[in-house]
């Protein structure tokens, strides 16, 4: 039910990020209604009635405690359950860094997002780069890396659809990737408090088909070297 | 922990606490130099960090004069031992004696910060301010901060100074010995930033 | 607040008459006093914060339309808002009111001292506090408005490049101050607690109230030191000109980050512990029966206050630092679910087969345990770092907090005001009016922040002048708007409130000693207590929760009593 309220998933890692909300959804969600469910009964079942007086329980003793101990030792069970399912999709969005297709940098400037593609020799700087101001095009089913950097402030490069956010820090390189898996267009959002225009700071992802991408390529950036569609990462025989 | 946890919390006679031997106003210091430490503790942490992240400093901190900062170090910690001698003279009751002693503790702070004075200016006369990059940053910030508490401590014990030297002890044994606690507190800081910033 | 009122003693009026009105109500060093003090100003800035939350919700809700009573607004200074309100409901409110009121007025009180370790620098530290709220309050009128970079303040947003240029630095300032007086008070109470027992008074015959203040100050005391260092070379950058958080210059602006939230983290259990305290110390009174797993409760809170020191990063999983650090702190965080769950069940267990009385404060700790159990399970989905990629920035997070901090600074606030108002005032207040203020806040208070969840999974990001300028958003919109109808009524909902505590002043029905027979010994002098509280020092003979004891003669033995219950006692069954 409340997995209904997300955007559309449209990443690859996106889909384990997802599978970590629903497994927590699932291992605190009885919990929840337990510990709440108590409540309301207890204080039903419990309110002051003329001649029941309390009990006095003390909780001391290790049996009566047990009955708070036993499910906090549970809740440590299941703790280490949502760990593992989380660590495993935080690896796989933000360690294990599979070789792109594409390298595009983006610079993140107030209150701006500067995509650009690489020139001839690879590079960023030098001949033959494309730039674009708020919109990133990329093939669909192809592993983008990115190379981000800010020339002011703490930035947060975020794209809900694809379950990705990263904070870029003024100062080091920051590399994320992603692989968009339905074309489409979808919000990029600036995520960090970075100054006045903050709300301002948006872009578009622009996920295009093969043909439409190489259609897009031909027109725009005409000089787009062979290394930076890059022929023998993995993504890019799929 | 005992199992007698059922007995103990249902009415016995009263009994003495543990904790009521330390008098509260050490255990207020105690507590006042936990927190102190943390905040040292902080600002040295940042500086190993950053000087792990930039291969040392070696150049800029061969500009420090460690000859200066030596010579400090031996004059502060002089004055520990100054101001263990005016607790012990508290301890056995002679007045004049924790005079002369805190009197000394006093100038041998004040030497130490003259001396602090002349190698800021002479780092200063060679260009080397707080905004001379990361290095001088930390340097100013951390042996600036030291001095303010320094500062401090010489406020402290010269009040007490001019109480003891007029014979009078009563009422100010304890303050002393609290004084003395913060002193060392000082003294032992110097003693983690003289080897940071000068000898590495 | 006039508390002249309701002096009732009259063997100790004489004694009061002798200081003078200076010296009674404004430099006073009487913990009661400096505690009511304390409430005074925190319910004061609690104006000020609960403003500034009707004027971001009203722009967030409509942003075209003006905000009534201050009307349109800049980006800037939305943010200067945001920034403030978060600045004020935490270091403002929820200290003062839940350290700074409830510790300084109830620690002496319940540990049977006749005032605080160091009474002189208990006056200072509610100076330097009151000092502090004018600093910050200034800095609304400061040239280029109230500082605008969040309560977090990352750098280097608010080293050189906020506009804020004098709100920033006031900021700084007022925060320092804060934390000064806060040093100062937390201690006070360490050392009260430990030095300034009365006789029987053991360690494990502590009231969990003082319990929780006293781990709450020892948390504020380990980990607010870096935080000054921080704010030390902070304030260097920005005066000075250094470069700690500057790239350009050589500095990190994570630095910040870390310093900020190895602090800010421990900081909402700081706020957290007395909330809780509070409610644990109420309960039993309210339920007639003794809190359960008195010793569990502590030993898991002393777990809790080990863990908080090493959970800062789950702040900062996508924040750029080493991607191979988060999954140890998603770890430690999540596991900080074992002792609040314990806590959690220890509590709902003291309502198993009691003799339930719901009057208003009981009503106010149990709608907010029932709140913080939302959060806090909420706060298991961003623990957890894979979900808080996708989860982090968002309204889920402004959800989250809302819904663990509203709990522990108003229901636990409140609660705390209900019961100690005839301790701290000799008058009780009206019930009538106290149970329809919990049911508005209750409803008012879940209608707020369950519409922002539901925003927060959409995607929302929070921080933002115009959530309706993002077009993938643009239809959750009605969300926000819910949201601030429920905030408006949220906040007429405090109008009971202010009318009972002001008029239960003048004309309450007189308390007595013990309104609610409930066992701690502030309970066993008089309301409110004269000046050095005991007339005679009182001596602890049992621990605080022997309610319903079988065989004893009323339904609860104050911790004076000297009455042995008969030996050999049975645990009963509830029926
Ligand atoms: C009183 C304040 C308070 C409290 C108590 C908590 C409690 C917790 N918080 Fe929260 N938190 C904040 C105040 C608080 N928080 C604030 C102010 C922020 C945002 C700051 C900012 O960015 O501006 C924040 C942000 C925040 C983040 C960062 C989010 C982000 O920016 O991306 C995270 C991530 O881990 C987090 C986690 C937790 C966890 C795991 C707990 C745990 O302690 C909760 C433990 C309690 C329970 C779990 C409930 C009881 C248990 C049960 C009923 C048993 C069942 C449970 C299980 C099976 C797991 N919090
Ligand atoms: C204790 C902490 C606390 C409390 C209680 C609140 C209370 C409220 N908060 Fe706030 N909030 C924060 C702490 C808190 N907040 C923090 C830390 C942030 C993050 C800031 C940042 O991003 O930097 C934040 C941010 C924040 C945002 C996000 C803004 C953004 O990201 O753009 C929003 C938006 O809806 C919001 C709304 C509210 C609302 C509607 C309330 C309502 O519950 C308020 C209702 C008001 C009251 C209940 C007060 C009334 C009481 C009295 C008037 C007492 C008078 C009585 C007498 C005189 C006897 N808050
Ligand atoms: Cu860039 Cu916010
Ligand atoms: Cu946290």
């Amino acid at each position: 039910m409340l997995m209904s309220w997300l955007p559309q998933n449209v990443s690859t890692f996106g889909t384990d990020i997802d599978s970590t909300l629903r497994l927590i959804i699932f291992i605190v969600g009885p919990w929840f209604i337990l510990a709440e469910g108590l409540i309301l009964y207890f204080a039903i079942r419990y309110r002051k009635r003329p001649g029941k007086p309390a009990v006095h329980v003390r909780g001391e003793t290790f049996r009566q405690a047990a009955w708070v101990l036993i499910p906090g030792v549970i809740v440590m069970l299941l703790d280490f359950s949502i760990d593992n399912a989380s660590g495993r999709a935080w690896d796989e969005a933000k360690i294990e860094s599979p070789a792109p297709a594409l390298n595009v940098q983006v610079t993140a400037e107030r209150f701006a997002w500067i995509f650009t593609y690489p020139g001839h020799t690879g590079a960023f700087d030098g001949k033959g780069t494309y730039w674009s101001m708020g919109k990133l095009y990329v093939p669909v089913n192809q592993v983008v890396r990115l190379n981000m950097r800010s020339m002011d402030v703490i930035h947060s490069f975020a794209v809900p659809n694809l379950r990705m956010r990263q904070d870029i820090v003024p100062g080091r390189t920051i590399t994320a990737w992603f692989e968009a898996t339905r074309p489409g267009n979808y919000g990029i959002q600036c995520t960090e408090l970075c100054g006045f225009d903050h709300y301002k700071m948006q872009g578009t992802l622009v996920v295009l088909s093969a043909d439409d991408f190489a259609k897009w390529r031909q027109k725009h950036w005409p000089s787009a070297p062979a290394i930076a569609i890059n022929s023998d990462a993995e993504g890019a025989n799929k | 922990m005992s199992d007698a946890t059922m007995d103990r919390t249902f009415a016995e006679p009263a009994e003495a606490d543990a904790f009521s031997g330390i008098p509260p106003g050490k255990l207020g210091m105690w507590w006042f130099l936990a927190s102190e430490i943390m905040i040292f503790g902080g600002l040295i942490a940042c500086f190993i960090l950053f000087r792990a992240a930039h291969g040392g400093w070696r150049a800029e901190s061969a500009d420090v004069h460690w000859r200066i900062g030596a010579f400090n170090t031996l004059v502060l910690l002089t004055s520990s031992l100054t101001m263990v001698l005016a607790w012990e003279a508290v301890k056995t009751n002679r007045p004049e004696r924790v005079g002369r002693f805190l009197g000394l503790t006093v100038v041998l702070g004040l030497t130490f910060l003259g001396v602090k004075g002349y190698e800021y200016s002479r780092e200063f006369g060679a260009g080397f301010t707080p905004f001379s990059g990361l290095f001088w940053a930390f340097y100013f910030t951390m042996t600036g901060l030291h001095a303010l508490h320094v500062f401090a401590g010489i406020v402290v014990n010269s009040i007490l100074w001019t109480r003891a030297a007029r014979g009078r002890l009563e009422g100010i044994q304890h303050r002393i010995e609290y004084a003395g606690l913060y002193w060392h507190f000082v003294d032992v800081v110097w003693i983690f930033l003289f080897p940071l910033i000068y000898l590495s | 607040m006039s508390q002249a009122a309701v002096i009732s003693h009259a063997a100790y009026a004489e004694h009061a008459e002798a200081l003078g009105f200076w010296r009674k109500y404004v430099f006073s060093t009487d913990h009661k006093t400096i505690g009511k003090q304390y409430l005074g100003i925190s319910l004061f800035m609690a104006i000020a914060g609960g403003f500034t939350a009707y004027a971001i919700r009203w722009q967030l809700a409509w942003p075209a339309a003006g905000i009534p009573g201050l009307g349109a607004i800049t980006p800037h200074a939305y943010n200067s808002l945001v920034t403030m309100h978060g600045s004020i409901m935490v270091f403002w409110v929820a200290m003062p009111m839940l350290l700074g009121a409830f510790g300084n007025f109830c620690i002496p009180l319940m540990l049977g001292a006749d005032d605080m370790a160091f009474p002189r620098l208990n006056m200072l530290s509610v100076w330097i506090f009151f000092t502090s709220a004018l600093v910050l309050l200034a800095s609304f009128v400061a040239p280029g408005g109230a500082a605008a970079s969040g309560w977090t303040a990352y750098t280097p947003l608010s080293d050189t490049w906020t506009s804020a240029v004098w709100g920033q630095t006031m900021w700084l300032f007022a925060v320092a101050l804060e934390f000064a007086s806060f040093l100062i008070g937390g201690i006070n109470f360490l050392t009260t607690a430990f030095t300034r027992r009365c006789a029987g008074m053991t360690l494990w015959r502590m009231p969990l109230l003082v319990w929780d203040e006293i781990a709450a100050s020892v948390l504020f005391l380990l980990s607010v030191g870096p935080l000054v260092a921080g704010a030390v070379m902070l304030l260097m950058d920005r005066l000075l000109g250094t470069g700690f958080y500057d790239p350009s210059k050589g500095g990190d602006p994570l630095l910040w980050e870390h310093l900020f939230w190895f602090f800010g983290h421990p900081e909402v259990y700081v706020v957290a512990l007395p909330g809780f305290g509070i409610m644990l110390e109420i309960m039993p009174v309210f339920a007639r029966k003794p809190i359960f797993g008195y010793r569990t409760i502590i030993y898991s809170t002393i777990v809790a206050v080990g863990l908080s020191l090493i959970v800062w990063a789950h702040h900062m999983f996508v924040s750029g630092m080493d991607p191979r650090l988060a999954t140890p702190f998603s770890v430690t965080t999540i596991l900080i679910s074992v002792p609040f769950a314990i806590i959690v069940f220890a509590m709902i267990a003291t309502l198993w087969g009691g003799s339930l009385i719901f009057d208003t404060p009981m009503l106010f700790v149990i709608g907010g345990l029932a709140s913080f159990i939302v959060g806090g399970v909420t706060g298991i989905f961003l623990g957890s770092a894979a979900s808080d990629i996708y989860l982090h920035g968002t309204y889920f997070v402004v959800a989250h907090f809302h819904y663990t901090l509203f709990p522990v600074t108003f229901f636990g606030g409140y609660a705390g005001i209900y019961y100690w108002y005839p301790k701290m005032f000799g008058r009780m207040m009206d019930e009538r009016l106290g149970k329809l203020h919990f049911w508005l806040t209750f409803v008012f208070f879940q209608a707020t922040f369950i519409p922002l969840f539901l925003a927060g999974i959409g995607g929302t990001p929070r921080r933002v002048f115009m959530p309706s300028a993002y077009p993938s958003f643009a239809s959750l919109q009605p969300l926000q708007v819910m949201a601030t109808v429920a905030t408006i009524g949220l906040i007429a909902s405090q109008i009971p409130l202010v009318v009972n505590f002001f008029s239960s002043m003048f004309r309450g029905a007189l308390a007595g000693r013990n309104p609610w027979r409930a066992n701690t010994l502030e309970w066993t002098v008089d309301s409110p207590p004269p000046h050095g509280n005991f007339p005679d020092p009182p001596v602890a003979r049992r621990w605080p929760y022997d309610y319903s004891v079988p065989g004893a003669a009323s339904d609860w033995l104050p911790q004076v009593a000297e009455t042995n219950p008969p030996a050999g006692i049975k645990v009963q069954r509830a029926s």
